[in-house]
């Protein structure tokens, strides 16, 4: 038996959804604990040095979701925070051609036109339609969604809330938004612009993170859910996290103990205590045990009610919703430290597009085909790469004139076929350094000599991703982002409220609304919701005055 | 008997009578990154707001490094046996206490304690300095020095100039082969005969900035060019100093204050106090230009106060009215700005003394959205002036970024 003391509140996960929860408790007065099962913090935000000189973002890598309010409550910047947005993209074909995306709007104008003239209007009501959505949708973010089915007082005035919005929208915007929810991010696009390539490049944002191909229903809100960003009010910008994004996790860290907070790390929550149906603490894995009335966790739910929490104290039917809950791993991640700047042959000399995210497609054919190869339990032949060098632009990645890679890659399945069988216990050396080579092959062909730049490489598979940062499957937003999991029934039906069956135990990660990314809204809201029924008011009230 | 100061003239007379902009030594470089072409007037110099996308630009003072040429800033040497006792009369910081090698942040006010200019002055030897500042300062600073044994001279067009600033900046200089690790912020040195570096700078980042005779500009641009590829440098236009400015709290001729000797309408006059800038003034020193006014201003208190404030929302409060109760009008905004680093809304605002200290003030912001005016009272917090002020900016030595 080791330590034990009492707190007021207790986060179990150190993530950036659980520090920013924990912030928000300790800054309204709570006596706040965060217990983190790794040695250091962040989650799927963070950022360590595994080749020295060169610093990962190892899972997440860029930033635009993070909400302003948030950012500006707790004033992360004077912690450290701070965000370089990038500009640009460009998608590479295995012929030798490439579209680039710009910022500059008549650089992309001339780009759009030099594939497909007709495009460069198809894109333009594109991106109009996409922004009216994100509109509609980006005060919803930090807001607690209704329960539509008991609704209470407060759920009845959200639901005038979201009916006055559709009202605003009028019938033809409505049918618009139904679409947008629904639809799949092929159809949709297919609806504005002719170039197959054109459309690969923006198709990606629908299908990140994703059990989906791009031709599957639900994967156009997947895209809108990338859309409603922003760096400084720019709605769709991204930006780098300067040091990587364990710097938002690491000033979240800052804030937090400035608010007088303490952290655990390097012991895991292993049990949930429950006495007589209200959360009273947690025990941990080093035996260490710690009490206090309200619990928050920041694992996404599947952990946090299968794996910690004893089934004697959740209702049946909770558990069976929980169970059924869709958190497929989709991706896998590889951090490459690099000797140089890989030259990629169809890039001119000097291409700013470089600085952005590259990306190596042909069609969404081909992309529904790297699907088809995930639903076969197998890595796709023929990925989706989204990849990035964040060192161009941040000077703090690898020393100069070396650089880093971060890259994306869709789709690679958790439970690996192998003669058969499906487990995700096929993840062997092999199989890593398989799906490594179907990835680097997949550079090789656009920019040849890439694999000699390689000094080192962190190839993360689905199965790693659970295993490190507790995510389950792999899930890089603890739980998929479709329609019959968002709003009020994200995590599960009449549990939207970031409450749970135990009273004083509350989820606060992404399997809550409004989803993944490295947004710390569900952390933000779940912790009003906390203090609301602490009888506290939070101290920074403003994200939740401007929500 | 001629009690005139001496003056010595440039050996570089600009074009007499020619209309429109004038190129500065680094021109030649400056159009050829442009691809922007948008370019300003800054003091008869054709001077770039962008070379390219403004918020790149800003985003590199604040992440790697950037070039802004500096060269049309008004540039005087004043020497001589009595150039000390010149420079200690003209502005109202105590110039004893400068010592050689290092420079500082001053101000000069007329007779009735009105801001005349501000600018940094260099101490270059004991009996050596040069002040540089935005307004033409030649006739001032021979009345200052009439009966005074010194020499005075403009050296606006035989110095180039350039701010190199960013956390990458020493980083910068070092792949150059112009380190200087123990230099402190304020200090200067002289890495190379003929080039004199100092840690100074209008970004509130780390930084430098460089003086070279004209000659040697563009291979001293050439030299910082190639020794900054792998580190991120940028050249830049005024559009993203200005961001970095204000986000450090820097006040700009023009905007916070009005030269008095420019103004018009001689109530526009302020006194140090009134740009909170106080500090800066010695009225402990036996004389100095505007000292008598001074005391008695600083006995009465301001009338207006300049102060920073952190206003809800995202929209600038560009040229916004400043209200106190929603009701009673108390200044306007001089500046204003979305912080992009600090992520704050943030603006300089001259509002009335009494009104600082009072809760309850809003910022009347006007926005136009896609054809249509919307007007918010938007609530405003005094906040201390340079929101964003990174500890790397002071550190010594340097860092890497």
């Amino acid at each position: 038996m080791g330590r034990a003391a009492k707190f007021d509140a207790i986060v179990a996960g150190g993530g950036h959804n659980g520090l920013t929860a924990a912030c928000y408790l300790a800054r309204a007065g709570l006596r706040t604990l965060v217990v983190e099962k790794n040695d250091w913090l962040g989650g799927a935000a963070v950022s360590r040095e595994l080749h020295e000189g060169w610093t990962y973002s190892n899972c997440s890598y860029v930033c635009s979701l993070l909400r302003p309010e948030v950012v500006r409550d707790l004033d992360l910047p004077r912690h450290g925070l701070q965000v370089i947005p990038y500009t640009g993209g460009t998608t590479f074909t295995r012929d030798g051609d490439y579209f680039a995306y710009h910022s500059d709007r008549h650089a992309l104008e001339r780009e759009i036109a030099r594939l497909s003239p007709r495009d460069v209007e198809g894109y333009e009501r594109f991106a109009l339609a996409v922004m009216r959505q994100c509109r509609f949708i980006r005060p919803l973010l930090l807001r607690t969604p209704p329960d539509p089915v008991a609704p209470g007082p407060r759920d009845v005035a959200e639901l005038v809330y979201l009916l006055r919005r559709f009202h605003d929208l009028g019938p033809r915007e409505t049918g618009e938004a139904m679409r947008f929810w629904t639809a799949s991010v092929g159809d949709y696009l297919d609806g504005f612009i002719e170039h197959p390539l054109i459309k690969a490049h923006l198709a990606g944002s629908g299908i990140i993170g994703t059990g989906l191909g791009v031709y599957s229903p639900g994967t156009a809100y997947v895209l809108l859910h990338h859309y409603m960003g922003e760096v400084d009010g720019a709605i769709g910008a991204w930006g780098f996290a300067r040091g990587g994004m364990g710097a938002v996790s690491g000033a979240l860290a800052s804030a937090f103990r400035a608010a007088g907070g303490e952290i655990v790390t390097g012991a895991g929550v292993e049990r949930i205590l429950v006495e007589n149906g209200r959360a009273v603490g947690v025990a941990l894995d080093n035996g260490d045990e710690y009490r206090a009335p309200i619990v928050a966790s920041g694992m996404d739910v599947k952990r946090t009610y299968l794996g910690h929490v004893e089934p004697q104290h959740l209702p049946t039917d909770f558990l069976a919703a929980v169970r059924r809950f869709k958190i497929r791993g989709s991706s896998g991640k590889i951090n490459i430290a690099l000797d140089a700047m890989p030259r990629f042959l169809a890039a001119p000399e000097g291409a700013s597009f470089l600085s952005g995210d590259l990306h190596v497609s042909e069609s969404l054919a081909e992309l529904e085909r790297a699907y088809d190869d995930w639903k076969a339990g197998r890595w796709s032949a023929l990925p989706y790469l989204d990849m990035l060098i964040p060192s161009r632009i941040d000077p703090t990645m690898a020393p100069p004139g070396k650089h880093m890679m971060t890259l994306f890659v869709q789709y690679a399945p958790y439970d690996l076929a192998r003669d058969g069988t499906r487990d995700p216990a096929h993840w062997d050396e092999a199989a890593r350094r398989g799906f490594a080579d179907a990835v680097f092959d997949r550079i090789e062909a656009v920019s040849p000599g890439f694999r000699d730049l390689i000094l080192h490489a962190e190839v993360r598979t689905p199965v790693d991703l659970e295993r490190e940062v507790g995510l389950t499957e792999g899930n890089i937003f603890q739980g998929e982002l479709t329609f019959d999991q968002l709003l009020f029934n994200r995590p599960v039906p009449g549990y939207a409220d970031y409450r749970s069956p135990v009273k004083g135990l509350y989820l606060v990660g992404s399997s809550a609304h409004p989803g993944g990314g490295v947004m710390a809204a569900p952390g933000a809201n779940a912790a009003r919701e906390i203090l609301r029924d602490a009888g506290r008011r939070c101290r920074a009230e403003r994200a939740f005055r401007a929500a | 008997m001629n009690r005139m100061a001496r003056e010595t003239v440039s050996p570089r007379p600009r074009p007499a009578s020619r209309a429109g902009l004038i190129g500065t030594p680094f021109e030649a470089r400056l159009r050829a990154l442009s691809t922007a072409e948008d370019w300003m007037d800054w003091a008869g110099c054709l001077s770039p707001r962008a070379l390219g996308a403004v918020e790149t630009e800003y985003f590199a003072i604040r992440n790697q490094s950037t070039l802004f040429d500096v060269s049309p800033m008004r540039k005087y040497r004043v020497t001589g046996p009595d150039a000390a006792r010149v420079m200690d009369r003209l502005v109202t910081r105590d110039v004893s206490r400068l010592a050689p090698g290092r420079v500082a942040y001053v101000l000069w006010c007329d007779e009735d304690g009105m801001v005349i200019d501000d600018g940094t002055l260099f101490r270059l030897g004991a009996d050596d300095f040069r002040l540089c500042c935005q307004e033409r300062q030649l006739a001032w600073l021979n009345d200052i020095a009439w009966g005074f044994d010194a020499t005075i001279a403009d050296e606006t067009d035989d110095v180039a100039a350039l701010a190199l600033q960013g956390p990458t900046s020493h980083a910068v200089l070092e792949a150059a082969g112009l380190g200087l690790p123990a230099l402190r912020p304020f200090g200067m040195a002289e890495p190379e005969p003929g080039l004199t570096v100092s840690r100074t700078g209008f970004t509130g980042d780390l930084g430098y900035e460089l003086w070279v005779r004209p000659e040697g500009a563009l291979a001293l641009w050439d030299r910082l060019w190639a020794a900054g590829v792998d580190l991120g440098l940028r050249a830049i236009g005024y559009a993203a100093v200005d961001i970095a400015r204000i986000e450090a709290g820097f006040i700009a001729a023009g905007a916070e204050f009005q030269p008095i000797h420019r103004a018009l309408r001689p109530s526009r006059g302020r006194t140090p106090f009134e740009l909170g800038l106080g500090h800066l003034v010695d009225l402990a020193k036996p004389h100095f230009n505007g000292r008598r006014a001074l005391v008695r201003h600083a006995k009465d208190g301001p009338r207006r106060s300049l102060v920073m404030l952190d206003i809800e929302g995202t929209k600038p409060a560009a040229g916004a009215m400043i209200y106190r109760r929603g009701r009673h009008e108390v200044g306007h905004a001089t500046s204003a700005v979305w912080a992009p680093t600090a992520k704050r809304n943030i603006a300089f605002a001259e509002i009335e003394a009494r009104a600082a200290l009072s809760a309850g003030l809003r910022a009347e912001i006007y926005t136009l959205k896609e054809g249509r005016w919307e007007r918010t009272m938007t609530r405003a917090t005094v906040t201390d002036r340079g929101v964003f002020r990174p500890p790397r900016a002071r550190a010594t030595p340097p860092g890497r970024f």
